[in-house]
């Protein structure tokens, strides 16, 4: 089981979180001017390095907000933990 | 079970890598042995190369939980599923190999009344598409299972269950080798411990790949790297829309024969069966989380063996002898994609998810013809990248029966 740092909560086990995927997609600012490939791009189209990895995580059994984490999904090491607010932090393997 | 064949003499020849070929499959597990070998077989192309980096078939090919079935949702699924079905119905005499198939019948249980409506809707669907399927109530569950507890007083009761009796399981060992042997004796070079690091570009087009044993010219590179397809495609700067989790399961230790079928539950995550040695052979549900390190969080285990030991109480005297995990490359409708890229030259087969090894065949059969011919065989049409942006998805989240 990961143990994963809430930015509020601190360390707490990998149950008490939901995985909320890649991190940083904001939504469209102008939805219907997108292409039906730009559209799709969005809704499904995501990163799957092996590697370091911006995801989101949402604190479900703590605070009930949502973060961002860098993890490595080589590995399943965590990097770091951030507020959703916080630019991705420069963070190596 | 005794082997009902002679044991081959010779398996696959071990082969160097040439520097050029009509088609290169990266990737040696069940895919794309069965491509190469369907390419050799059905369309006369011999002049092929399956790159594997690790060992042949070390990858999921070794991880699964070996479940057939065709029970599918969809016209265009049930199409797909149900030629493989009937390619694994004939697989040991066109091998000339024991796979150790086994048409013990799969049931998926129904644990809620939207798991019931659902269930009946697929088993209608099923047999509107010339797949047997069946509904069973929970006594009739019980008859066919003794083992699983149908009482209503359980946290997650059987309310009923469907049965596709021609379902069951098959060795995925002997499968792999008999697809490599074969291929081999067609002429197929297997290269095992060949990883593709990148890919040689003559402008628009893919002509072949870097790796680690040296460049590999090629007509046509067809990737079968079930979850590593998104970092070989990111080589290219080709987008996905695939998620790689780990997918985990787990034997027990041998027990005498007290499970003769294959049981699902979409419901609790948990699936099994027993092997001819004894083993209860268990599949859980994905890790939420993407990764690539063929492990998984062990309370996934702990959740599905709580399912398991509620649905089937004798399972309480069972020991857990290992773990382990396959990586899955999982679309957003749980449903394949397969078919050519927007890189000329290029082709995947990809997107299979928790349900990759029932397709082995069916998948070959199809990934081969449309690499022969340069455009999707009709029953992969429906699974083409495309149906992403036009929309056509194939939801198959219901009847992939592990949670996406």
């Amino acid at each position: 089981m990961l143990l994963i740092h809430c930015p509020w909560c601190g360390p707490r086990d990998e149950v008490e979180f939901r995985y909320g995927g890649q991190a940083h997609i904001a939504y469209p600012g102008d939805p219907g001017a997108l292409s039906d490939e730009a559209w799709a791009d969005y809704l499904f189209m995501r990163d799957n390095p092996k590697g370091p990895f911006a995801e989101r995580w949402f604190h479900a059994a703590g605070c009930r907000r949502w973060f961002n984490a860098v993890r490595d999904t080589a590995t399943h090491r965590l990097l770091a933990t951030y507020r959703p607010d916080e630019p991705r932090p420069e963070v190596g393997p | 079970m005794p082997a009902s064949r002679p044991e081959p003499e010779r398996l696959w020849r071990s082969a160097e890598p040439r520097t050029s070929y009509e088609v290169v499959i990266v990737g040696g597990g069940g895919h794309g042995l069965a491509t190469a070998y369907y390419l050799a077989r059905n369309h006369g192309i011999r002049d092929v190369c399956v790159l594997e980096r690790g060992w042949l078939a070390g990858g999921n090919m070794a991880r699964n939980t070996t479940i057939i079935r065709s029970n599918y949702l969809w016209d265009a699924s049930a199409a797909l599923y149900e030629h493989s079905l009937k390619l694994w119905e004939g697989l040991e005499d066109e091998l000339d190999w024991d796979l150790q198939l086994s048409q013990r019948g799969v049931l998926n249980l129904a644990h809620s009344l939207a798991d019931v409506r659902s269930s009946v809707r697929r088993v209608e669907a099923n047999r509107l598409n010339g797949i047997d399927a069946e509904w069973l109530e929970p006594e009739e569950v019980k008859a066919f299972c003794p083992i699983v507890d149908v009482s209503p007083d359980v946290r997650y009761p059987v309310l009923g269950a469907t049965l596709q009796r021609r379902g069951g399981v098959a060795r995925h060992d002997r499968v792999a080798w008999a697809l490599a042997t074969r291929a081999s004796e067609l002429g197929v070079d297997i290269v095992e411990h060949a990883e593709v690091t990148g890919f040689l570009r003559d402008g628009d087009r893919v002509v072949g790949v870097r790796t680690t044993r040296g460049d590999v010219r090629a007509g046509r590179v067809a990737l079968a790297a079930a979850g590593h397809t998104s970092v070989l495609a990111s080589m290219l700067g080709l987008r996905l829309p695939l998620q790689s989790h780990p997918l985990q399961a787990l034997v027990s230790n041998l027990y005498e024969p007290v499970l003769g079928c294959v049981v699902m539950s979409n419901a609790v995550h948990v699936y099994v069966s027993q092997a001819d040695k004894g083993e209860l052979v268990m599949g859980a549900g994905i890790d939420a989380y993407n990764g690539y390190a063929q492990r998984g969080s062990f309370h996934v285990i702990e959740h599905q063996m709580a399912a398991a030991l509620e649905l089937f109480p004798i399972f309480r005297h069972a020991q857990l002898l290992r773990t382990w995990a396959g990586i899955v490359d999982v679309s957003p409708d749980a449903s394949p994609i397969i078919g050519p890229t927007p890189i000329e030259g290029l082709f995947v087969n990809c997107g299979w998810g928790t349900g990759g090894f029932k397709a082995t065949p069916g998948s070959g059969w199809v990934y081969a013809d449309t690499i022969a011919n340069g455009r999707p065989h009709p029953l992969a049409a429906p699974f083409s990248l495309e149906r992403f942006v036009t929309g056509a998805l194939v939801d198959e989240h219901g009847a992939a029966a592990v949670a996406h």
